[in-house]
């Protein structure tokens, strides 16, 4: 018989006996390579999805876009555009206004803040606007009518052939508009869609002074135009009106970059959840081998060398790591319909679902491999079992020998695989090597919270526990315990969901409106001069309190201290030099929507210089500025600087007087620029008012009331757009937490195990137990004493750290205090100790099935 | 008193019934020393356990003190190893987990009860003053066993079984553990079971009950008891 014959034969009878425990913990990977093959197959859809799409999703070849309303300069240079791509200006080309404004269905009473698209033009040119009745999309074309989000129905108990009142123009409700080629789910959130005939956009009156809209310009283009270079030529002049140029290619190229790096991350999280399996599997080896090491020593006996017994045991550890891999593979391809439910919110295209065969080999190679690495250091224990073991069973080993040069290579190996598929996984070797620093790092310090929290358990053993708990509590640091794996693999689960859980709580919490008392939660926008009393007067009727209205005047940067900004635009040289880098255009370029008043507010905090004296504002010469600090650096300007403003073509110089942090909080009114009253006194400006509603029912009544006497007054119902930032933050926070899940469950996988590995030993020391006395009762109690301190040592490992973490992440990154969320705590660490405690009874149920004499003849 | 009533016991064996004890009878008295002895697989360990009530007969009953083992739960069976019965082992079954004194506590505490001093004072008995805080995995076999006995004494049992407690031990040490537990059965009255395949160490016991083939073939009171 040949070596490898022999080896072969010996692997496969081993693995007869344990064959059912040896499975049960390489299951440790499958949920990794489950994961794994469902997202690359996801990915895989996607980008097949994306091919020959973009133009419907850019809804024509070529696409402008504007935020101010545009210029006659810019009409030039979209009219010599549509020329030169070839393109008849009156069927290719397509315009759409798009604006937020109310909408009124008188039948129902019912107010609405929608998204108003007003269309002119064959718009989209490509993909197909699927509607409820078929085909009502042409109507658009015939007259005073509109089409909604059926979300726009729903909310104000309206129906097609209901009359909508938005702005002072009347529309006919034509039907519903269920698909939108390249609209994105989550965007729904911010009010619904209602598209209107741009014919009647003027009538409605919405666009007033003050408002805000986007106009965007679609062209189709004949197929022989290359549109990358004729946009590349085209961008500057395009620029130089203050629009912007896409193509449909690009934004193919764009999206396919983003699905790419979607992917890419979202591998990453497959790649934890299987480093975690790899643990798992690299701790039952452990266990598994100082298990067999009697029969190793009788193999060694009888004359198989170290070689040929270690080989069977990696060759057993290949093929369990292939048949774990394969159950992940189709527990992927299951997870992968779950894929679209969970992602499609945030994507523009429809997927279907196919398994990718590169995933699935993928998948395949990628779990037998990190079974391999994983279990090739603890099985080089193998090597090490003395045939004279045999005699001498009860010897434990001595004291840990030092690591041999095999030891070493196998740890560089494993180290190496790490970094290797982050690197592969990244696309990047220097971000895959910081991923597996990252990881590493995580799992070290997981690692030595575990191993602290069980030395100092033993160290300052709770002597005076009644029995049963002791006994409980000295089980996690028996021999060939796995408490740190388990607690690595649970706990790293658990963390990501603590750390995501810190995260949710902290930033939702600074959106949170109804704890602020009296805080404003309804605010109406573009209040004309001569609407303000009026506004005022009808909240005062209703019985609310008015803040006073906050004037907003729309202001451009003409130039700073004395150098003209057209000139700063042009000429890069000519523009301030701040920290070594000229300012940007951007910030020369934007409007500012500023306000005036002599006072400062609560929301901001003086950091430089002085407010000004009330009645500042009537001295002669420039004007005292007040500036935001991040604008000023922005700008390269501090206190004393010049500043002078354009204001609809009258100019006005200011100093810049105080330099204030600002506060952002939500949809409360704050500005870049503040000056004191009287100079813009009577320049075209616009008013906000806030007020504070807690009733529901006054809520409803008071925008509509407004609404029909100012149908151009926008109001925002901020309770609502909380509730709709919330959803958005929990839809995202379902994708992380459903990635999440793979590294919790993972860690399950991982436990149950550990629990079927050790099982054997537990069996007998119950039946010991039982032997000298002990009853059923205090036999379970002494487990759940130690599986729920399994539990109990990764709640606290993994809440900590998430805690630190997030604690971290809130002060330096999100710079906002910091709380604990005790309840989503509370309930990930009653998940934590239900978990082992649960899965370790259930391993545990036959053992009260056996007589105590039936396991101690076991020898 | 320990008495045995038309006991039998059959296991499953390949699907059909093997009878390891045949209709067993006997009485052993209190404070009476008393071994088996028998040829190997005629059923020691069995019969043994079944006194214990570690296992439940197919048929006949085991009275020990008037209750009928064989009507107790297996929680009134635990109760009653931990009220009156200790335990000796080939393979002495300590908790790894535990030092040589807490493994000497386990039976004490499962019965509420506070261990205290009683443990060291066992433990000083057996001859391991100062190895309490050791564990199992650093004491020799015949230490291990001393602390088996040690634990088998702490809850002071009425009954002592035994299954060859010699049987991993070297000649020397096996006499000492013997003298041991021949002291605590003189002194503290036990009721002590033996099962041996050592005669030299049955013959010093008052009375010698002889298994072949799942069958008493012999019961023999010896004039050498020892006490
Ligand atoms: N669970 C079981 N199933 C089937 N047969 C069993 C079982 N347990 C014991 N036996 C059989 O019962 C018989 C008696 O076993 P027992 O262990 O009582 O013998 P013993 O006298 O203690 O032997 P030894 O001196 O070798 O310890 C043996 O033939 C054994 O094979
Ligand atoms: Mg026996």
């Amino acid at each position: 018989m040949n070596s490898f014959t022999f080896v072969r034969q010996l692997a496969w009878r081993e693995s007869r006996a344990a064959g059912r425990r040896l499975l049960l913990l390489t299951t440790a990977i499958s949920i990794g390579v489950g994961a794994l093959v469902a997202i690359e197959s996801f990915t895989d859809n996607l980008t097949v999805a994306l091919e020959g799409q973009s133009r419907a999703l850019l809804g024509g070849d070529l696409a402008l876009s504007t935020r101010t309303e545009p210029t006659p300069g810019f009409r030039l240079v979209l009219d010599s555009l549509t020329r030169a791509a070839g393109a008849d200006p009156a069927t290719d080309l397509a315009e759409v206004t798009s604006f937020a404004g109310m909408a009124y269905v008188p039948r129902t009473a019912g107010t609405r803040l929608v998204r108003v698209s007003a269309l002119q033009g064959d718009y989209p040119f490509y993909g197909k606007v699927i509607t409820d009745p078929e085909g009502a999309w042409g109507r658009l074309a015939e007259g005073r009518v509109t089409l909604v989000d059926p979300a726009f129905l729903t909310s104000l108990g309206a129906a097609v052939g209901d009359t909508m009142a938005l702005g002072e123009s009347r529309f006919v409700i034509a039907g519903t508009v269920a698909s939108f080629p390249g609209d994105v789910g989550v965007r729904a959130a911010f009010g619904p869609r209602v598209f209107i005939p741009a014919r009647y956009l003027e009538e409605t009156g919405l666009l007033g002074f003050g408002s805000r809209a986007e106009y965007d310009w679609f062209l189709r283009v004949p197929a022989s135009l290359d549109t990358k270079p004729f946009a590349d030529t085209w961008r500057p002049s395009v620029g130089a009106q203050q629009g912007r140029l896409k193509t449909a290619v690009e934004e193919e190229e764009d999206l396919r970059q983003f699905l790419d790096q979607l992917g890419r991350y979202l591998g990453l999280v497959a790649l934890i959840a299987l480093l975690l399996g790899g643990i798992g599997v690299g701790s039952a080896v452990q266990v598994f081998i100082k298990r067999k090491r009697d029969t190793i020593a009788v193999l060694r006996c009888l004359g198989a060398t170290s070689g040929q017994v270690f080989a069977a045991y990696l060759l057993q550890a290949a093929a369990m790591g292939f048949l774990g891999s394969l159950a992940g593979v189709f527990l992927g391809l299951l997870l992968q319909l779950a894929m679209p439910r969970v992602f499609g919110a945030f994507l523009p295209l429809d997927v279907s679902v196919e398994p990718s065969i590169q995933a699935i080999l993928t998948g395949l190679g990628v779990g037998v491999w990190v079974a391999l690495v994983f279990a090739l250091l603890p099985l080089l224990a193998v090597r090490r079992v003395p045939p004279l073991a045999v005699l001498r069973r009860d010897v434990e080993e001595g004291a840990r020998r030092r690591a041999d040069g095999w030891i070493w290579a196998a740890r560089l190996v494993l180290a190496l695989s790490v970094v290797g598929m982050a690197m592969l996984q990244v696309g990047d070797a220097l971000k895959g090597l910081a991923f597996s620093a990252g990881v590493g790092a995580a799992l070290l310090v997981l690692w030595l919270a575990a191993l602290g929290l069980i030395r100092s358990l033993r160290r300052w053993f709770p002597h005076r526990l009644p029995y049963v708990l002791r006994q409980g509590l000295a089980n996690l640091y028996r021999p060939a315990n796995q408490t740190v794996a388990v607690v690595l693999a649970l706990g790293f689960g658990a963390f990501l969901l603590g750390a995501l859980a810190v995260m949710q709580h902290n930033l939702l919490r600074q959106l949170q409106l109804d704890g602020g008392l009296g805080r404003p939660n309804l605010v109406f926008f573009d209040i004309q001069p001569d609407q303000k009393d009026d506004v005022l007067a009808e909240i005062r009727t209703a019985g609310l309190e008015a803040q006073p209205a906050v004037p907003i005047v729309p202001m451009r940067l003409a130039a700073i201290n004395g150098i003209r900004v057209k000139e700063m635009l042009a000429d890069t040289m000519k523009r301030p030099v701040r920290d070594g880098e000229r300012v940007e255009g951007w910030a020369l370029r934007r409007e500012y929507r500023s306000t005036y008043r002599d006072t400062s507010v609560g929301s901001e905090k003086l950091v430089v210089g002085d407010w000004w004296r009330a009645g500042a504002g009537g001295a002669p010469g420039p004007a005292p500025l007040s500036l935001e600090v991040g604008i000023a650096s922005d700008l390269a300007v501090t206190i004393r600087d010049t500043l002078t403003w354009d204001i609809q073509g009258v100019e006005i110089a200011s100093v810049v007087a105080n330099l204030r942090e600002v506060y952002w909080a939500w949809f409360e009114p704050n500005f870049f620029a503040v000056v004191p009253e009287g100079p813009l006194a009577d320049a075209p400006q616009s008013f906000v008012v806030l007020t504070r509603v807690d009733d529901a029912a006054v809520m409803g009544s008071l925008q509509r009331a407004i609404v029909e006497r100012h149908p151009n007054v926008t109001s925002i119902d901020l309770t609502s757009i909380q509730q709709s930032v919330e959803k958005i933050v929990a839809s995202v926070a379902l994708a992380i937490r459903f990635m999440a899940f793979f590294s919790l469950a993972t860690g399950v996988v991982v436990l149950i195990g550990a629990l079927a590995t050790s099982r054997y030993q537990r069996v007998r020391e119950a039946a010991l137990l039982k032997t000298l006395g002990a009853t059923r009762r205090q036999v379970v109690r002494i487990m759940v004493t130690e599986y729920a301190a399994l539990g109990v040592l990764a709640a606290i490992v993994a809440t900590g750290l998430a805690s630190l973490g997030g604690w971290a992440l809130m002060k330096y990154t999100f710079e906002v205090p910091f709380t604990v969320p005790w309840l989503g705590f509370g309930i990930l660490a009653l998940v934590l100790v239900a978990l082992p405690v649960t899965t370790g009874l259930w391993t545990s149920l036959d053992l009260f099935r056996r007589s105590p004499l039936a396991v101690l003849r076991e020898e | 008193m320990i008495r045995v009533e038309a006991l039998s016991k059959e296991y499953l064996s390949g699907g059909r019934p093997l009878a390891v004890l045949k209709d067993i009878t006997l009485e052993i008295p209190t404070g009476e020393l008393a071994a088996i002895v028998g040829p190997s697989g005629s059923g020691k360990t069995t019969l043994l356990g079944l006194l214990a009530g570690l296992d439940r007969p197919t048929r006949g009953r085991v009275i020990v003190d008037g209750t009928d083992l064989t009507t107790l739960s297996e929680d009134g069976l635990a109760a009653f190893r931990a009220e009156r019965v200790g335990f000796v082992f080939q393979s002495f079954h300590l908790i790894p987990t535990l030092t040589a004194r807490e493994n000497v506590e386990v039976p004490l505490e499962l019965r509420g009860e506070e261990a205290g001093s009683r443990a060291d004072e066992l433990l000083a008995r057996v001859g391991l003053q100062g190895r309490e805080h050791h564990y199992p995995a650093q004491l020799s076999g015949g230490e291990q066993q001393r602390v088996a006995l040690a634990r088998a004494f702490s809850n002071r049992p009425r009954i002592l079984f035994a299954d060859e407690p010699t049987g991993n031990l070297d000649q020397a040490t096996g006499q000492r553990v013997v003298e041991i537990l021949l002291e605590l059965n003189r002194e503290l009255g036990t009721t002590t079971v033996l099962v041996t395949h050592d005669l030299e160490l049955a013959r010093l016991t008052r009375r010698i009950i002889r298994l072949a083939d799942g069958a008493v073939v012999g019961d023999t009171l010896a004039g050498a008891a020892a006490g």
